[in-house]
């Protein structure tokens, strides 16, 4: 069909692709509501320096960039309590800062012989996921859901309103804490299929799609993932048929997606 | 002695060097309303936020009874409209309710007609009348209320002052209420605490109206009333939330 031959590695960029959307869908929502977009490019840009470590140091990238962006979410939560700066200042410098790091600690690591796969790291790399990553993306993914499960409904008071949620008992900086080690272990998995740069429009795009059929936050969170699985499936459709890059694929096809709910809506 | 809800002890509060709490002292019994009045950046909110354990004081010594129950209305509840929730869910969140409890509230505050409409298509009056019912949802001990008022035009507001007069003697539970206006909330209440960074005067409504120190801060009743001829001018575009909330968002900051 559509001469696509289901090989071994389609099934598992498939796999991946979905894995990820069913958990940034839910997760998206969130960070739409508390309007976190900039954290998440933040979370991303620090996935490089902390890729660039796991290299350094002969480990694991997953590892290197869940323990970086654990770093970048504690930092921010630590600036932000003098209220002298704004959220997006901190964040401005905490991102662009951890992305030259990265950046340099790459061009180093190259220069010593190591392999860097920049274009990878940047734009995705989704139909090279072995089997053992598949299975570390799903037990990641699984731990996320589960997490996230957990702290649903306090998250979703603070985002309604974060002093009336305080004043109710929510544990609200343990809570938001929590919920930024998740969008770092999100970001951690994400990295391989659309690549740093498009992570924020994994969590974003389908969330925003989602709002126009959604009546309920939960249905919201719903729409989301399955727009987003309808995104990784036609994404890789495209990118298998006109040897388009994947993550991109994806990314634009949730942008399209986006446009078509509105279009629905104009009629 | 001693059957206080709420006691606290010259507390002090001090925000980036300035003084924004002075020795202040009060009591919550049982079934009062207390009224807190002061002009724009007299501390009302931020003692709100101290005796809610939103904000730590300074110095000063603040006990609270054993499992008081707290509902709370803050000031300005926004609530994006990118976030899908229905007035029902809104008023669900957080704590466990039942439905005749729902049934009942709502009934009482004239809400519930619009529990299945999205929150953020209710007019600013009903917002706040819902607002009220979450926090008597959650059968509170002390309800506080940070302006309730805002956003409502003056009928309204009296309206909206008389119920929860109302409110303390069908459910019995206290009231600390924010005013910035004491003409208003008057009949409503039984004790006034004027503060302005310290308490100025303290005692009855009528007794507090008189006190000179309440005379200085806000001069005669005729500038008060001024105000809110500006929030009568206004409230013709109250059907449009859009409207609505940008028009309260002015107000406050003015």
């Amino acid at each position: 069909m559509m001469g696509v031959v289901m090989d071994d590695f389609i099934l598992r960029a498939l796999l991946a692709g979905l894995l990820v959307v069913m958990v940034a869908g839910p997760m998206g929502c969130v960070v739409v509501w508390r309007r976190m977009a900039y954290f998440g490019d933040a979370l991303a840009h620090a996935a490089l320096l902390g890729t660039a470590l796991a290299i350094l140091f002969d480990i694991a990238p997953l590892p290197g960039v869940i323990l970086v962006g654990s770093l970048i979410s504690y930092l921010l939560l630590k600036l932000q309590v003098k209220k002298d700066l704004s959220n997006d200042a901190i964040l401005g410098i905490l991102s662009h800062g951890a992305l030259a790091a990265g950046l340099i600690l790459l061009a180093y690591m190259q220069s010593q012989g190591k392999y860097v796969n920049l274009m990878g790291y940047l734009f995705g790399d989704v139909l090279s996921v072995s089997n053992s990553y598949l299975i570390w993306l799903a037990m990641i993914c699984l731990g996320i859901v589960l997490v996230l499960w957990r702290i649903w409904s306090s998250m979703l008071a603070i985002a309604v309103h974060e002093e009336l949620a305080r004043s109710e008992g929510v544990a609200v900086d343990r809570v938001r804490l929590l919920f930024m080690l998740l969008m770092a272990g999100l970001v951690a998995v994400a990295m391989k299929v659309v690549g740093i740069i498009l992570i924020t429009a994994l969590l974003i795009v389908p969330a925003a799609s989602a709002r126009r059929f959604a009546r309920s936050p939960e249905s919201m969170a719903i729409y989301s993932v399955v727009l987003g699985m309808l995104a990784v499936v036609s994404g890789l459709l495209v990118s298998l048929q006109w040897d388009a890059p994947a993550g991109p694929a994806i990314v634009l096809s949730s942008v399209v997606l986006f446009f078509m709910t509105r279009l629905k809506a104009a009629v | 002695m001693g059957d206080y809800l709420i006691s606290a002890d010259q507390l002090s509060l001090h925000i980036n060097q300035r003084q924004i709490l002075d020795a202040i002292s009060l009591h919550i019994e049982p079934a009062q309303i207390i009224t807190l009045i002061g002009p724009n950046g007299s501390g009302k909110t931020s003692l709100v936020r101290v005796l809610l354990g939103l904000l730590q004081a300074d110095s000063g010594e603040l006990k609270r009874r054993d499992g008081l129950v707290i509902g709370y209305m803050p000031q300005k509840v926004h609530i994006d409209p990118v976030l899908p929730m229905s007035v029902v869910r809104f008023l669900r969140m957080g704590c466990q309710v039942t439905d005749a409890d729902i049934d009942s509230i709502t009934e009482r505050l004239g809400v519930q007609k619009l529990l299945a409409q999205p929150v953020q298509s209710i007019s600013g009056g009903e917002f706040q009348r819902v607002l009220l019912a979450r926090a008597l949802l959650r059968k509170p001990d002390l309800l506080v209320l940070d302006e309730p008022a805002q956003g409502v035009d003056i009928n309204g507001q009296q309206q909206l002052y008389q119920l929860i007069s109302s409110i303390r003697d069908e459910y019995g539970c206290a009231v600390l209420m924010v005013s910035h206006d004491l003409h208003l909330v008057m009949e409503a209440t039984d004790h006034v605490l004027c503060l302005n960074t310290h308490i100025c005067c303290t005692g009855h409504p009528e007794a507090v109206s008189k006190h000179p120190e309440y005379l200085r801060l806000f001069g005669s009743s005729l500038d008060g009333m001024a105000v809110y001829t500006h929030h009568h001018d206004h409230s013709h575009d109250f059907a449009v939330d859009e409207d609505e909330h940008k028009h309260h968002d002015g107000c406050r900051h003015g």
